[in-house]
């Protein structure tokens, strides 16, 4: 079964990015939020990083893209948008869920 | 599903008590059941009385008792983690001749044979902070 794993802080803040996709499986997925929802904008130099994971699905929160003034044009293609409700429902439908802090 | 929350930041440290709460709030709404909260580390910090934020910010201590009280939530700070930082409930303040107590009435202190706990009964551990 697949995995969930969630960033929460920024990828020029802390490494929990990149060790989370240094660890990321071909058919898991990431969520993005607090702080890490930087590693889901466009133009940045980790932009490469996220692009290059095959076969990992991306999701962003949009509450914390909004909280920092971040429009939804400002991810990158193929990221999906996310909110709370489906936050739960990712943590409910992988078989665990992990953490990079 | 059966979750647990694990949280390991202090209130207004930077985002987790607020993910977390959001995140529980969500999962109860939609029909989830949370099997406890877990505060650990500065997350300790969340279940203290004696918080008292601006009138226009958000109470964060209040907002998870508030929640507590609402869906019975088993809201559980850690004692090792708690000694460090000065929570105190009347137990604790008898055992360690403290003059005080800060505990949040919705909260309980207890070990961390709590988390372990929690971890093994409920589907998925859900861990927010540092």
């Amino acid at each position: 079964m697949s995995e969930l794993h969630t960033v929460n802080k920024s990828p020029f803040e802390k490494s929990s990015f990149a060790s989370c996709l240094e660890h990321v499986l071909e058919g898991s997925a990431v969520l993005l939020y607090e702080d890490g929802i930087y590693a889901a904008t466009k133009g940045t130099a980790v932009e490469g990083k996220l692009k290059s994971a095959q076969g990992v699905k991306f999701y962003v929160l949009g509450p914390d893209l909004k909280a920092r003034g971040l429009g939804e044009d400002r991810v990158i293609d193929g990221v999906e948008i996310v909110d709370y409700e489906a936050f739960v429902d990712l943590a409910a439908e992988h078989s665990k869920v992990v953490a990079w802090v | 599903m059966k979750f647990a929350i694990q949280i390991n930041e202090g209130p207004y440290q930077h985002q987790a008590s607020d993910s977390a709460y959001l995140f529980t709030k969500t999962a109860l709404e939609k029909g989830h059941e949370i099997f406890r909260v877990f505060f650990y580390h500065d997350g300790v910090n969340n279940g203290t009385r004696l918080t008292t934020p601006p009138q226009d910010d958000r109470h964060v201590v209040n907002r998870w008792a508030e929640l507590g009280e609402k869906y019975d939530l088993d809201l559980v700070v850690c004692v090792a983690a708690a000694q460090r930082r000065g929570i105190v409930d009347d137990g604790e303040a008898e055992r360690n001749g403290k003059d005080a107590t800060n505990i949040h009435p919705r909260f309980r202190i207890s070990g961390l044979g709590q988390l372990v706990e929690a971890a093994i009964q409920s589907e998925r551990l859900m861990v927010f902070g540092d």
